[in-house]
């Protein structure tokens, strides 16, 4: 599936490891996140919220493959580990009044440690069983959201100020596109640093055969609590941006209802892809988008369906799940890459 | 000459049944060590404890004389005792390259940070190793496959993938366990050549599990026997094909004959 242009030879080692292969790719890719730049400016709030979301999502997407799709370690508990970046964030700035480039790292070094915790089951537990111990973390954490009212505000939820930098308050659309932009950029170059290297490997390792792994030399159990801790550090660092963003946090933001969903994302993007989880992610906030406008668009003929859009959603998902599984178990990206195939090898494709 | 590996009266048991009874034989620096035996004699259970994955009821192992038996599976490679297995155990999800790229992990001394930015100290490493690995690429001839996922590959060259797997760990004691099982004619006489060249060439001592009797009595220096978890005979190879226990556990008693 790796076909790559005739003629293209590298001469280092350094550049066979590079992530874009070829100066085509890497020209279209530098210029598409140049242009993204451009977007804000000629782009209604509207679409604007929607970029933010899958901003956000695909920073907290991309840590979650991390940790199954590369690790091999299903978490439940990933809408959890987000919350708890996003009440970090807001009680840090609420009651120390600190600045955001202190607030998200803290925040996600918190929940780096929290995940770290919720990790150490997976030294004698695995696949299913794992699952399920991730899932008593969403509901211990969920509890805690609640109950622990002088940090989270309980059921009232708390408010979060807006950002600022340079003096510059981060406080519409426009200005938090910029932001929420970056930190993407960062996060999942980051994300695609540390999966080809001597960690990223270890943990595909630990995925496909840990006796082998064992065998090799890799530490199995450090690098299972290394994958928790990186995946929630991701989850921190979109909960925190979640919290700036939307303002008010409630616990109700955090069921397991969302540790699903990115669940989800991951497995229509493709499970250990990076690029999979940022096509999951767009495809996943963008659905129940277009089907809000498809209902919209048919309510003329048929108003009924306004009234059960919410049922008509949830199922709509359940199915669009179903059916990438049946038909595209390898997600997205595996598409994606059976398109690019086609077009590097048309017309003559034999 | 010295002994690499001391396997000093080794028991083993799962449940009621004596996989390993009292086994001991020491191995010598740079040797092609044979272990051969009926299905269910305890070879595999008998490497198996070499490399840790089972601890011993008794009974000790030394390496390069010092004691290992309690010694962690993962610490043992950089000992220099590295293995193969009897079904494959590759990481299929990964290409042949990043495969062997793996098995250099402990060689690799560099952090998350360096990891994050891949600058400097990790990128440095990264094309040491890769030129490393690239040595035993040339070596088993698996330049094609470089860039292939290994579930992709054939039988036979996933074999010669986690031969190379193991030569990457730069290993001082390299234990094959029926790297022919399953293999052509022409892929096993491939195969004896290059666990003669990595004899040879490289000077790695080799413990080889084998069922084809030809492969073992051209390869090996020593050879020992085991039948029901225990040893019945150990020597050169044509003293060991003409010992009447051995003859006895693998074709049966000459009773009404």
């Amino acid at each position: 599936m790796n076909y790559v242009n005739c003629g293209n030879f590298k001469t280092s080692y350094a550049k066979d490891a590079a992530i874009y292969k070829t100066v085509f790719s890497k020209i279209s890719i530098y210029s598409f996140l140049i242009l993204m730049l451009l977007v804000p400016f000629y782009a209604n709030s509207y679409i604007l919220y929607i970029l933010n979301m899958i901003f956000i999502s695909s920073i907290a997407a991309v840590g979650l493959n991390i940790l199954t799709g590369f690790t091999g370690l299903i978490s439940l508990g990933h809408g959890a580990f987000i919350g708890v970046g996003a009440f970090a964030t807001g009680y840090l700035a609420l009651n120390y009044g600190m600045n955001f480039y202190f607030v998200i790292p803290l925040a996600a070094l918190i929940t780096a440690i929290i995940g770290i915790i919720f990790g150490l089951p997976s030294l004698r537990l695995k696949d299913l069983y794992l699952s399920i111990a991730t899932l008593a973390a969403q509901f211990i954490l969920e509890f805690i959201f609640i109950r622990a009212e002088s940090f989270t505000g309980g059921v009232n939820g708390m408010p979060v100020a807006y950002p600022t930098i340079f003096g510059i308050e981060i406080n519409n659309d426009f200005r938090f596109y910029f932001f929420a932009y970056s930190f993407a950029i960062v996060m999942i170059t980051i994300g695609k640093n540390i999966l080809r290297t001597k960690i990223g490997r270890a943990f595909i390792s630990v995925r496909d055969n840990y006796i082998a792994a064992e065998a090799m030399g890799v530490d199995i159990f450090k690098y299972k609590l290394l994958s928790f801790g990186i995946s929630s550090f991701y989850a921190g660092v979109a909960g925190s941006l979640w919290a700036y963003y939307v303002q008010f946090i409630t616990p109700e933001h955090f069921t397991i209802t969302v540790s699903i969903q990115y669940l989800s994302m991951i497995i229509i993007g493709g499970l250990g892809s990076v690029l999979g989880s940022i096509f999951g992610t767009i495809f996943m906030v963008i659905l129940p988008e277009m089907l809000r406008h498809l209902v919209d668009l048919l309510s003329g003929v048929a108003p009924f369906l306004k009234q059960i859009f919410p049922a008509i959603r949830e199922a709509f998902y359940g199915i669009v799940i179903i059916l990438f599984l049946l038909f595209e178990p390898e997600g997205l990206a595996r598409r994606w890459n059976l398109i690019k195939a086609y077009w590097k090898l048309w017309p003559f494709s034999y | 000459m010295s002994a690499l590996l001391e396997v000093k009266n080794i028991y083993l048991s799962f449940g009621g049944i004596m996989a390993v009874a009292g086994v001991s034989f020491k191995v010598n620096k740079g040797e092609i060590f044979s272990i051969i035996g009926p299905n269910g004699a305890g070879k595999t259970s008998v490497l198996n404890v070499v490399t840790g994955i089972y601890k011993p009821k008794r009974g000790k192992i030394l390496f390069e004389d010092t004691d290992i038996t309690n010694l962690p599976v993962k610490k043992r490679a950089k000992l220099g005792l590295v293995r193969t297995f009897q079904n494959l155990e590759l990481f299929k999800g990964m290409t042949v390259l990043d495969n062997l790229m793996l098995s250099r992990h402990i060689f690799m001394n560099y952090g998350l940070i360096s990891s994050i930015f891949y600058f400097g100290k990790a990128l440095k490493e990264e094309v040491k190793n890769r030129e490393f690995v690239e040595d035993v690429i040339d070596f088993l001839d698996l330049s094609a496959v470089r860039k292939k996922y290994v579930f992709e590959l054939s039988y036979g060259i996933q074999k010669r993938v986690e031969l190379a797997r193991a030569l990457c760990l730069q290993p001082k004691l390299l234990m094959l366990d029926e790297p022919m099982a399953g293999m052509n004619t022409e892929e096993t006489e491939d195969m004896a050549r290059y666990i003669i060249d990595i004899n040879e060439e490289m000077g790695i001592t080799i413990i080889l599990i084998e069922h084809d009797m030809n492969v073992v009595m051209d390869l090996s220096h020593r050879v020992v026997a085991l039948d029901f978890g225990e040893k019945i005979c150990e020597g050169k190879p044509e003293e060991v094909a003409n010992d009447e226990r051995v003859l006895s556990a693998y074709l049966g008693e000459e009773k009404w004959v």
